[in-house]
């Protein structure tokens, strides 16, 4: 086989890899969108603030231990143990729950009917509050998350490949693990709103507020669950994201990874973030591996949202999009 | 009544405000947004400096220090309104910590006759103080950075480049873009082949770059990075399981931060540097007992002694001889940002002044002059050591290869005096 072709295949599996990770943050836009047709801009940040309080718990770091400190002139800094990852996922499950009761308590129950334009400029408001609020609850230092994800090459793929073409494939184990539970984390949210009572409650309302409320759906408690369902595939994102590059406050930029794929797939389809991360992350990792030499290299960015609005000019709604029809 | 209660409150007001200071320093600091976790130590530092001398030795020749610092969350915009709306505090130089803000302050400092000091940053060329009268990028700027890791890549392959990879891996800004001429130029004099990889802002995902360096495989990668683009270039050299002794970053990617995420696999990694790292300097005994101890810290107190935060000390203690040497020249302790200027052109830093500091070996010796903005770019080499969590400095402070960079930087000099209508001369 052709060396290019070799590295050609090599990059595009690694570009679907890619792609998975940013379905992950598409996702939850996704799910806030469809039951409540808020553009969440804080996603992003929620990722962060989730890997951040992941990373918090597991190191039994004090949290706002700045200003305790400033206030009361002491020195707290940890509590001295540290929590294994699984009961700090659930723990931080715990924290983003409170915060999606928050977020309906305080903001959105007083902006119902409101023009979506003014909750998502609710959203930024959020965004930075809580990129504020995670900053003076966790500090600003970058955070090594260690869950035990394996990372690194995966040495059997590279092998077997080496074996089978005289090359050896690299695919990242954690590109793998991401797959793995990208994968599953769509068939349960898919079950979830196909076979539970609460998922048909969230379609019914992402489907008409009104009629929901008419027949006895509690907008108040399918919210708080949307958000806190959205809230998990952040710490989800967050963790795999927060894995690769350590827990920073850049983390909420991967926001700006998941828009073209929500341009591309739709802003209410599940099944669209995820084939719509895929086309990017494919599309944006040949487009850089084929033409990216010849006009100096750095179009991933910018070439993912081409890709998009190329998909939007025929069709406006993204792949999965539902097609509005507005009789006059 | 009603006058005398105004009157009353004015005076409390005034009574209870600090004495106005005679030194005011001025920091564009980020203690927030996406890269905070590297202004920080950066900021820390350099108020801590401030605070030892105001606490030690009752400011600078008699004069109490005040420090302003204005968050720029590192954006070119809000670093500019910092200036506007600081510039009448009678800041006597500035520290803008961004080569973006930094082009921008040159005209505009320059006009307003106050000194700018981009340390290990900013425009290259500002090093010819003809042109750049009131910029200052001393003690190193980017294409010595350049040129030094060139050097220490001769020293490491037995002199002989010819025939080699090497890949620059950079942030694609202005700032990474800085080295390619030095390259390039450096290229043709040793004979290796150079390939460049920008990566976009901020640097998360870098797959594309790090698979073509895995089918290159370039003898050596040069990294100009920032951020988050640090992290995660080091995590990918790991994951593809480059040689990390063959990997070298510029010093803004050569900060703790940068590789504490990647754990045991960033081992061997290289950094260039400016200054030396850790705290086994008798000036940090000060720092612990007048600034820490005492509770002044700026920040925790748990960046002291970081790359970053005694880069910050570094620049701060700079600055403070800039301002020594500014009193002594014009023999007034109360001196103006014009005296300042003076003051950062005629530095000359020794040895024996920096043992008398408490910090002998942590930086290199080098004179500024009017035509020497930038110093002798002396320049080391650090290593990672996973293992104990610390930089080693592996080589002494070398120079670089000005035979190469003295042209570059007069013509890039001499294009700018064109382009702003400048007529090159000294002050």
């Amino acid at each position: 086989m052709p060396e290019t072709l070799l590295y050609a295949i090599e990059v595009m599996t690694n570009g679907l890899m890619a792609g998975v990770l940013y379905a992950l943050v598409a996702l939850g836009f996704v799910l806030i969108y469809k039951a409540s047709g808020i553009f969440n801009y804080a996603q992003g940040v929620m990722a962060l603030f989730s890997a951040l309080t992941l990373v918090g718990i597991m190191d039994g770091q004090v949290p706002f231990a700045h200003l305790i400190n400033a206030v009361f002139g002491t020195d707290l800094h940890h509590f001295g143990w540290t929590l294994p990852a699984l009961l700090s996922i659930i723990l931080t499950m715990g924290v983003m729950v409170l915060l999606a009761w928050a977020v309906q308590r305080f903001i959105f129950r007083h902006l119902v009917n409101q023009e979506p334009i003014i909750l998502f400029m609710a959203t930024i408001g959020l965004a930075y509050f809580m990129e504020g609020f995670g900053d003076m609850m966790w500090g600003s230092d970058i955070k090594k998350l260690d869950v035990g994800l394996p990372q690194g090459m995966n040495s059997w793929i590279d092998e077997t490949t080496f074996n089978a073409l005289g090359y050896g494939f690299f695919i990242d184990n954690l590109d793998i693990v991401a797959a793995v539970v990208a994968t599953v984390l769509v068939g349960v949210l898919v079950a979830f709103s196909q076979y539970t009572k609460q998922g048909r409650a969230m379609r019914a309302v992402a489907d008409d507020h009104q009629a929901a409320l008419s027949v006895g759906i509690s907008l108040n408690f399918i919210w708080i669950m949307v958000w806190s369902v959205a809230g998990f595939v952040a710490l989800v994102a967050g963790v795999m994201w927060g894995a690769k590059s350590g827990v920073q406050f850049s983390l909420s930029l991967i926001a700006l990874k998941a828009l073209p794929v929500l341009m591309l797939g739709g802003f209410t389809s599940i099944p669209g973030a995820i084939v719509g991360g895929l086309i990017i992350g494919v599309g944006e990792k040949l487009f850089e591996f084929f033409v990216g030499p010849m006009i100096g290299g750095a179009t991933e960015n910018w070439f993912a949202y081409v890709l998009a609005l190329i998909f939007l000019v025929f069709r406006p709604q993204g792949l999965f999009g539902e097609k509005i029809i507005e009789r006059v | 009544m009603k006058l005398k209660l105004i009157s009353a409150v004015v005076a409390a007001i005034v009574a209870g405000a600090p004495a106005m200071a005679d030194l005011t320093f001025s920091a564009l600091s980020y203690r927030t947004g996406p890269y905070a976790a590297n202004g920080i130590p950066f900021a820390d530092g350099y108020a801590d400096y401030f605070t030892l001398l105001n606490e030690r030795d009752g400011g600078i020749g008699g004069e109490k220090i005040n420090l302003i610092e204005c968050e720029t969350a590192y954006n070119t915009e809000k670093g500019v309104e910092c200036y506007e709306s600081t510039k009448g505090s009678g800041a006597l130089v500035y520290q803008p910590l961004s080569t973006g803000i930094t082009y921008q302050l040159i005209p505009k400092a320059t006009a307003d006759g106050i000194p700018v000091h981009s340390m290990g940053y900013g425009r290259t060329s500002a090093k010819n103080g003809e042109v750049f009268s009131h910029i200052f990028n001393y003690p190193a700027n980017y294409w010595d950075g350049a040129s030094v890791a060139i050097k220490h890549l001769l020293d490491v392959n037995g002199g002989d480049l010819k025939g080699k990879k090497i890949a620059l891996v950079y942030h694609n800004s202005a700032y990474g873009k800085e080295p390619i001429r030095t390259l390039e130029e450096l290229a043709k004099k040793h004979g290796y082949e150079l390939t460049l990889l920008p990566v976009d802002h901020p640097g998360q995902e870098q797959k594309s770059q790090w698979l073509q360096i895995r089918r290159d495989k370039p003898d050596h990668v040069l990294m100009w990075g920032w951020g988050v683009m640090n992290q995660v270039a080091i995590q990918e050299a790991v994951n593809i399981r480059y040689p990390m002794e063959n990997f070298i970053g510029i010093w803004w990617s050569g900060s703790e931060n940068d590789v504490l995420p990647a754990g045991d696999g960033a081992n061997g990694y290289k950094s260039l540097t400016f200054h030396n790292t850790g705290s086994d300097f008798p000036l940090f005994a000060d720092i612990e007992k007048y600034v820490k101890g005492a509770g002044k810290a700026a920040g925790a107190g748990d960046q002291i002694g970081t790359a970053l935060y005694n880069r910050g000390l570094y620049a701060a203690m700079l600055a403070a001889e800039a301002a020594k040497t500014a009193q002594e020249i014009h023999k007034t302790a109360a001196i103006t940002p014009a005296m300042m200027r003076d003051g950062m052109e005629n530095l000359d830093i020794t040895e024996a002044k920096m043992t008398a500091l408490g910090l002998p070996g942590f930086g290199p010796s080098f004179k500024v002059s009017c035509q020497n903005h930038g110093g002798d770019g002396l320049t080391a080499v650090l290593q990672w050591d996973a293992a104990g969590k610390k930089w080693n400095k592996i080589t002494d402070f070398i120079a670089p290869d000005n035979d190469v960079l003295n042209p570059l930087v007069a013509e890039d000099a001499a294009a700018y005096a064109k382009e702003a209508g400048i007529t090159p001369a000294c002050k």
